[in-house]
């Protein structure tokens, strides 16, 4: 019987050719998952089951062990609220409060208009600009909660 | 064609942050538009550690050493600088105590430094192979391969005294010596660039600003256990660091530095770059060893040893970035040269990431046996806004805070650890007044929950079970039994544990009990916090003598606890508030107080 696909674009489709036969290469395929998806959906790891002839749980149990893999679809802007110890001392608990409490999100949730996600994140390795918020890739350093509104509304005008 | 003048920017992930390659781009534009980009080379390098001031910008030969740049002022560098040839003074480092601009080797952060690890970084641009080998680079690799014989490696790196830099400080040579004493079909070398501790970049920043040192070193690894395949195990999250060091590799393989055959010997290897996923617990070596093989980073009991039977069952080195850093030098410089620096048992140096309410964080590097007061008041600058030194917390979620007390303890890896605390992999987290130890505590215990593998029942439930009670003390909850249960537990934890991850966990929580155990006494018995850190067990007042009756106060409170008139001055309602601490901050007066 014929199962229906998720689309896989054909870079990814050609990684997965070219990795599924190297030894250990599970975590790197499912970066390479999340990098055209932004998460890993199930019917995404139900085609890697078949492809790699991996029982799914197998995969589950390596997704879900590694904090780096999302199994729900983030916000289209992904704040991440730095809690290395640098930035914890310097207030980083009082921005990812701010942040949450201005979109009305907890961890894991995503804004209802699906524009943004927060997440507490491990140490990005910027302990010299601490404490540190990040919107996608861009870095806003030596922050404190007053500046944090003033970030989200410029994401939210971009829409 | 040879430049007159060379302007070095800071390219770690600090500075990069910091719009650094903005700044890059609009020096190469204002060189091309004002015609002089034959004269001057612009050169992005690895990190200058002085992540303080950053951007930083370097120009030679002047040593012109500008902090806080900003892409628009690249306009003045070149025309002033690079034309002119006079330096954009209110860029210039401005120390303190001397008003004017001062040296580079005048700064008080660098002072103190010596260089082995990260003797290339802010000095070569590290996406150019040739800048590297300028450098001595791949020197040790040529003389291994031309000149030494497996045996003699094992010997040199024994004299030199090189031990892991890692955490634990284990033998390097030790360990190479156990993997070519096996004979195997297969041998392995991996790189352990899961730099998870919270608080530490150093790994980071060598990656980015030196990755053919990685490279060289673990080539000379192979060659001497006798492996062709090596792996780089890197955090996912380090994007830029993945980069350079991919492009590393294949000028390495255009080389002939990679690959078959090496500078013309029979000797083959390769390296491939593995991306680790966020799990702290993958930082051990078991545990990285199964997230390389493709399942959950989950401990594995030793002995065996990677060593004897690591990856896919085959002996295998894992040694970290700063160990494989520094192995280069030994065979350039000689095992004696590096012998001679750092303690009796402690050789070398070590790279911290000096952060937290220190004046001037960033990267530093000192010979082992440098004493914590020289680095966190003579390189750092000492703290903030003139506060107290409270403590320096090394190790991370493994380590323990050192009290001032012990401030001139020349740090090496037995004083330390003698300390209750570790080396860990380097961050150096200074606190101040403000920060509460049993908050600190909380914190890296609540990491050390989130992070456990959960394979081994001392380390998954002993975590949780800290965690609940430190809490209960965080929020005045707590009673003096509490700290017999945390001391009970975390000793079973210490032995019971299956990998270092559940045998560390404790160290925080046991080392503060045991030198701040006043501050815990205060949570229990006064149920107070005298740093203001623990929400629960702070009380917001007004002080009338000093209120004038604004009503700022009163307009900021976001639940309207605050009460009062221009006569009567304000109240708080203590049973009201949320202690946000708005009022606290917004008051102009002093009148708001904190207990």
């Amino acid at each position: 019987m014929a199962v229906a696909q998720i689309e896989f674009s054909k870079e990814l489709q050609s990684f997965v050719h070219e990795w599924k036969d190297k030894p250990g290469s599970l975590i790197m395929i499912l970066h390479r998952v999340q990098q055209e998806f932004s998460y890993i959906p199930r019917e995404a790891a139900e085609r890697l089951s078949r492809e790699l002839n991996m029982p799914l749980a197998k995969i589950y149990g390596v997704l879900t062990f590694y904090h780096y893999f999302k199994t729900s679809k983030p916000g289209k802007y992904r704040i991440a609220v730095c809690m290395g110890t640098a930035c914890y001392l310097k207030g980083g608990q009082s921005l990812l409060e701010e942040a949450g409490e201005i979109l009305g999100i907890k961890g894991n949730e995503v804004s209802d208009n699906g524009l943004f996600s927060i997440d507490a994140v491990r140490c990005v390795g910027c302990c010299g600009l601490a404490p540190v918020m990040m919107v996608g890739d861009e870095v806003y350093g030596k922050l404190d909660k007053d500046k944090v509104p003033e970030i989200i509304a410029k994401y939210k005008k971009l829409g | 064609m040879a430049y007159k003048q060379f302007i070095l920017v800071c390219g770690g992930t600090g500075c990069e942050s910091s719009k650094a390659d903005d700044i890059y781009k609009e020096l190469i534009a204002n060189a091309e538009a004002m015609g002089v980009k034959d004269d001057v080379q612009i050169v992005k390098t690895g990190c200058f550690g002085f992540c303080e001031k950053g951007p930083i910008v370097k120009v030679l030969p002047t040593e012109s050493f500008y902090v806080e740049v900003k892409p628009e002022d690249a306009k003045e560098i070149i025309a002033e600088q690079v034309i002119k040839g006079r330096e954009v003074k209110r860029l210039l480092y401005k120390d303190d105590k001397a008003k004017d601009r001062i040296k580079l080797e005048d700064i008080g952060f660098y002072q103190k430094q010596f260089r082995i690890v990260l003797r290339n970084c802010g000095i070569i641009n590290p996406e150019n192979i040739d800048e590297y080998i300028a450098r001595d680079g791949y020197a040790g690799l040529e003389k291994v391969l031309g000149s030494m014989k497996p045996e003699d490696v094992i010997a040199e790196l024994k004299t030199s005294g090189l031990r892991g830099r890692g955490g634990a400080g284990f033998p390097t040579w030790r360990k190479w010596e156990f993997s070519k004493n096996i004979s195997s079909d297969q041998k392995y070398v991996v790189c352990n660039a899961d730099e998870g501790d919270p608080g530490a970049y150093m790994d980071r920043s060598t990656i980015e600003g030196d990755p053919h040192s990685i490279i060289e070193a673990m080539s000379i690894c192979g060659y001497t256990i006798g492996a062709d395949k090596g792996y780089v195990y890197i955090r996912a999250e380090y994007p830029l660091a993945i980069d350079r060091l991919k492009i590393a590799l294949k000028q390495a393989r255009e080389y002939g530095l990679l690959g078959n055959n090496i500078l013309g010997t029979n000797f083959s290897f390769d390296i491939e770059v593995r991306l680790g996923a966020g799990a702290f617990v993958c930082g051990e070596e078991t545990a990285l060893l199964q997230s390389l093989e493709g399942h959950r980073g989950m401990a594995v009991p030793r002995p065996p040893f990677p060593a004897v039977k690591g990856l896919w069952g085959k002996p295998t080195v894992i040694n970290n970035v700063e160990t494989w850093a520094n192995i280069p030098v030994i065979f350039t410089k000689g095992a004696e040269w590096f012998n001679k620096i750092g303690t009796e048992t402690s050789k070398g140096t070590k790279v911290f990431a000096l952060t937290g309410k220190v004046k001037s964080s960033g990267l530093v590097e000192v010979p082992m046996g440098t004493s914590l007061r020289d680095i966190v008041f003579g390189i750092g600058g000492g703290i903030k806004d003139g506060k107290k030194f409270k403590g320096a917390q090394t190790g991370g979620p493994s380590g323990g805070i050192i009290p001032p007390d012990y401030l001139d303890t020349p740090i090496d890896y037995e004083s330390l650890t003698s300390l209750g605390s570790m080396m860990g992999s380097g961050g150096l987290i200074v606190m101040d007044e403000d920060d509460c130890v049993v908050d600190v505590s909380r914190f890296y215990m609540e990491f050390c929950v989130d992070e456990s593998c959960g394979k081994c029942s001392p380390c998954r439930i002993g975590t949780n079970q800290m965690h609940s009670i430190l809490q209960k003390i965080s929020r005045g909850n707590g009673t003096m039994e509490d700290l017999d249960k945390l001391e009970k537990i975390g000793l079973a934890m210490k032995k019971a544990a299956l990998c270092g991850l559940g045998q560390t966990a404790p160290n925080p929580t046991l080392s503060t009990i045991k030198r701040f155990r006043n501050e815990y006494l205060e949570h229990i018995n006064d149920k107070s916090c005298q740093a203001g850190k623990c929400k629960d067990l702070i009380v917001y007042s007004i002080n009338k003598e000093n209120c004038i009756g604004c009503g700022l106060c009163a307009r900021k409170c976001p639940t309207n606890c605050i009460s009062g008139d221009k006569t009567q001055k304000y109240t708080i309602d203590a049973s009201k508030c949320i202690k946000c601490g708005e009022c606290y901050k917004v008051c102009k007066f002093n009148a708001v107080l904190k207990k």
